[in-house]
């Protein structure tokens, strides 16, 4: 197996590994990237390729697929935030989000879906962001789809995503098929642990290498701290040099000096950024309305062999549920399988000692649906707040109202009807006090009562979304729908962050898109290109 | 009123009642647990995996001390904010107070039956104070995360491991 990554720094890449510096120092570039994932590698690929030097830079490490074996062990304390266990505030949801180059992309499960129509006019409508919409964004969806190879999955789904559709057909629900972007891909499963055949057309293979191959610089192992501006511009973003073990800062700074920088740490990392540099927010908007797509885990047990480690983790995918009421209305959310391997399922299931084991027992025969809740839409759906701890680190403080356990309760019910109705033998949503059912009517009246509340019923998240949200007026945003900052003239915003509601789609295109789209302005406007035509 | 309470026990418990861990965390990150905490965790990991355990005791306690050292692995890959977290948790259930007050345990760690410490587990599972529910989640997470992290438990459930071949 080549490794384009390996390949590329023997060919002279520039890679700074911040962890090995010896002394501090200080770099100009045309512009500055914060973060290498969705936002960042789009970025990065688009100002490079208009001639401007780029400089990249990444918390995590840089790996490639010759260092992806597979193993959870390995892969969760690599290229994941905090071992794939970060958690909200109340440690309530966990989540998971990648860290390392190619960000949450070279993790993902490879579920690829535009932006919905409907949430575009929600934002034209709310946000004032008429400039975005299904048709306005169309071809740069296109042009990223092309890119990144997404496009329909034609090898038949594994067990565990086909008895998605067959449980939705049997109740007369509409599922489809679930868009990926993989070429020549293995059907191996384990995309969440990095793509060892380099199939996953993540930011890792392809716009981060076309960056380094003309010349950008890509630092890893370094954590952007604080931004410096003097009246309306940043003038520098000072880092820390992180040690081997990317949890303490090693003593060494680094000082980049940009035209323009270009912030794209994930819901997370960005809004903290701009908060720990202290950036003018007078009404208070930064970290603010943050979304998860909470998402509900129901567990089944099938009479047949599932192995659910094995195969496209995710290609099926039923919207039934999203639209069951206005979009403003009680939460809707999508329904999609999970891809199942030991650690991942044996720490989510609840319980322990022999019941733990009963269960774990029939791993080849499980089979896991998982509910995500469109939040940020009803008028109380606020979402949760990035907040920065003693050492300027953030926290999500994400509350779980309930709005949120009402649809969790409808999203429980959806999945173990569906489950049954593909044959399910039990079936148990993943609760502290479920000891799971035999048939639907008993699921029916066992989750009804089921006290749902944080701690006992298993929430989790894999989108982090807003914080940094667009709008077309410093009120109601922190950007422009292009991404500029409303008070500082040459900072850009360029990641999930930037979205004022969650998406009701796994939201990897939806970043992908708009970040083509805004980093082609910048780019035009920094080089002195003409801009690209905006529909 | 329920953050309140939490909040008491917080600073009333966990910050007077346990002495200082500030040793935790060495220069180089993971520092080594100590024979007291691996004595927790022992006992811990005995009750979570009841079941999977084989009945021989020295393969058993071959495993657990295997699933102790996973643990401290796992612990070295969390956030600094969390570490610390961790280490407050074992120093509290460590100290002879708060082995007795809080989880209910008479005899040392080391001598605790499993039932006892089951019995622990399922209390704090079952609390209605976040602290303990939360601190029951992290030792589930971190016990299951641990054995399971290791292919020599597999067999048992079936997961052929990751694909072999040329990569």
């Amino acid at each position: 197996m080549q490794d384009p990554i390996r390949r590329g720094l023997a060919s002279g890449w520039q890679h700074v590994d911040a962890s090995s510096l010896t002394r501090s120092q200080s770099v100009d570039a045309d512009v500055v990237i914060v973060g290498t994932g969705a936002g960042g590698g789009v970025s990065a690929d688009i100002l490079s390729a208009a001639g401007l030097r780029v400089i990249l830079v990444e918390e995590g490490p840089l790996l490639s697929s010759s260092d992806f074996k597979m193993r959870e062990a390995d892969a969760y304390p690599q290229l994941y935030q905090e071992s794939a266990s970060r958690k909200t505030a109340d440690k309530a949801i966990n989540i998971l989000q990648g860290r390392c180059v190619g960000g949450s992309t070279t993790v993902n499960w490879t579920s690829s879906f535009r932006t919905p129509p409907e949430v575009f006019a929600f934002w034209q409508q709310r946000f004032g962001l008429h400039e975005l919409s299904a048709v306005s964004m169309s071809s740069w969806f296109a042009v990223m789809e092309h890119k990144l190879w997404v496009r329909a999955w034609e090898t038949p789904p594994n067990r565990n995503n086909d008895l998605l559709a067959i449980g939705s057909e049997r109740l007369g629900i509409a599922s489809a098929a679930i868009k990926r972007n993989v070429k020549a891909c293995w059907n191996l499963g384990y995309c969440g642990m990095g793509c060892p055949t380099n199939a996953k057309q993540s930011m890792l293979v392809t716009t981060i290498p076309a960056a380094l191959a003309r010349g950008a610089v890509l630092y890893t192992r370094l954590r952007a701290q604080r931004l410096q501006f003097v009246g309306g511009r940043i003038t520098a973003l000072e880092c820390l040099a992180l040690r081997p073990d990317g949890l303490r800062t090693a003593g060494k700074k680094v000082t980049l000096r940009a035209r323009h920088f270009v912030i794209a740490a994930g819901a997370i990392g960005s809004p903290a950024l701009l908060m720990r540099s202290g950036v003018p927010d007078p009404y208070r908007l930064l970290g603010k309305r943050t979304f998860l797509h909470p998402v509900l885990i129901s567990s089944g047990l099938m009479p047949e062999r599932v192995d659910g480690y094995a195969g496209a983790p995710q290609s099926v995918f039923t919207d039934h549920f999203l639209h069951q009421a206005a979009i403003d209305g009680a939460l809707g959310f999508k329904i999609e399988a999970a891809p199942l391997h030991p650690v991942l399922f044996a720490t989510t299931l609840q319980g322990f000692g022999q019941a733990h084991a009963r269960l774990m027992r029939e791993f080849t025969q499980a089979h896991v649906l998982l509910a995500l809740l469109r939040d940020g839409f009803h008028p109380d759906s606020q979402g949760g707040q990035v907040v920065l701890a003693g050492d300027g680190l953030p926290v999500l403080d994400y509350p779980l109202t309930p709005l949120i356990w009402e649809a969790a309760r409808r999203a429980l019910l959806a999945m173990a009807e569906l489950q049954f109705a593909a044959g399910a033998r039990w079936v148990s949503p993943v609760h502290e006090m479920s000891t799971g059912y035999a048939s639907w009517a008993e699921a029916r009246r066992g989750i009804a009562e089921l006290p749902l509340k944080p701690l006992l019923c298993r929430v989790v998240s894999a989108h982090v979304m807003g914080g940094c949200g667009m709008a077309d007026a410093p009120q109601r945003g922190v950007v422009d729908h292009r991404g500029r900052h409303f008070w500082l003239d040459n900072l850009s915003v360029v990641d999930g962050s930037v979205f004022p509601t969650s998406l009701g789609v796994n939201p990897q295109l939806s970043i992908y898109g708009l970040a083509a789209r805004n980093a082609s302005v910048l780019a035009a406007q920094l080089s002195g290109r003409p801009p690209p035509v905006i529909p | 009123m329920m953050s309140s309470r939490r909040q008491f026990i917080r600073t009333g418990l966990v910050g007077s009642l346990l002495l200082s861990f500030s040793g935790w965390l060495n220069a180089a990150g993971a520092r080594a647990l100590s024979d007291s905490e691996r004595a927790l965790l022992g006992a811990v990991g005995q009750a979570m995996l009841d079941g999977v355990l084989p009945d021989d005791v020295g393969q058993r306690q071959r495993l657990l001390q295997q699933t102790v050292d996973g643990i401290a692995v796992e612990v070295a890959g969390l956030s600094l904010a969390t570490q610390r977290e961790l280490g407050q948790l074992f120093g509290l259930l460590v100290s002879t107070p708060g082995r007795i007050a809080l989880a209910g345990v008479s005899r040392p760690w080391g001598e605790a039956s499993r039932e006892e410490v089951q019995h622990f587990l399922q209390a704090w599972r079952d609390s209605r104070l976040a602290l303990f529910q939360t601190a029951y989640a992290a030792l589930h997470d971190l016990t299951f995360g641990a054995w399971y992290a290791r292919s020599d438990s597999w067999e048992a459930i079936g997961y052929p491991g990751p694909p072999q071949g040329v990569f």
